[in-house]
């Protein structure tokens, strides 16, 4: 799967996108979030406020129940900051 | 609908003669233009860096813009967003409506500056002597939004 992050979690994270191969029991793009939080710190620091956290799948806006496979472009950032 | 999500800058006058082109039919134009300003809180503002999502930003803008041409009897609809590195004083974000009254282009362009600051995908960052830091979304917005129904 192809990730891209923006803002605060790009900062946080230290790229801007990433390919990922998920494993089998990810279903969720909340499932995934806690799987890129196995990798290591700068992740978990990223996600530590859930409440601050945004997805798109596809370049549409998703809640984080939204189910994904490897095949989806997934976008995570923080609330919208834009005007 | 024009829309347009660009690091230029714009021109207000030249943006209201794109959507005139001459008509004699529209009674009203509302304008509205975001600004960076020199101070925010306490802290004074040397510079704000607009982030974007550009596989999104523009979708987003035209739904928007979709959404407030469906509610309201419009002529003729501008957003413009920029992005990129900005100064105070520079200009962030206009919108224009036309209507043959002014009710439908005031409320308009109301409704889209309030859909817009919570769903189009753009995340400002501001420098200050005290350093950087990116700007927290405010849930006033969300409820700016949700008054619109």
């Amino acid at each position: 799967m192809n990730i891209l992050y923006f803002a605060r979690i790009r900062e946080h994270i230290g790229k801007s996108s990433e390919e990922v191969i998920l494993p089998d029991q990810v279903t969720t793009v909340a499932d995934v979030i806690e799987y890129l939080e196995s990798l290591g710190n700068n992740y978990q620091n990223a996600f530590a406020e859930p409440d601050l956290l945004r997805a798109a799948v596809n370049d549409e806006y998703v809640p984080l129940d939204y189910n994904v496979s490897n095949a989806d472009e997934l976008a995570l950032f923080p609330p919208m900051t834009g005007g | 609908m024009y829309i347009s999500v660009q690091h230029e800058d714009f021109d207000i006058s030249a943006e209201i003669d794109r959507l005139k082109n001459g008509r004699i039919d529209l009674g009203a134009i509302a304008t509205f233009t975001g600004l960076v300003r020199d101070i925010h809180g306490e802290k004074n503002i040397k510079k704000m860096t607009l982030e974007h999502f550009p596989a999104m930003a523009e979708k987003e803008l035209a739904k928007i813009g979709k959404k407030a041409n469906d509610r309201w009897p419009l002529q003729g609809l501008t957003i413009i967003h920029r992005f990129g590195e900005l100064y105070p004083g520079d200009q962030i974000v206009l919108v224009i409506t036309t209507s043959h009254h002014r009710e439908a282009a005031f409320n308009a362009a109301q409704f889209i500056m309030d859909w817009l600051k919570t769903d189009a995908p753009f995340w400002k960052k501001e420098e200050t002597e005290a350093g950087t830091h990116w700007v927290d979304a405010k849930t006033d917005d969300d409820k700016k939004k949700d008054r619109w129904g």
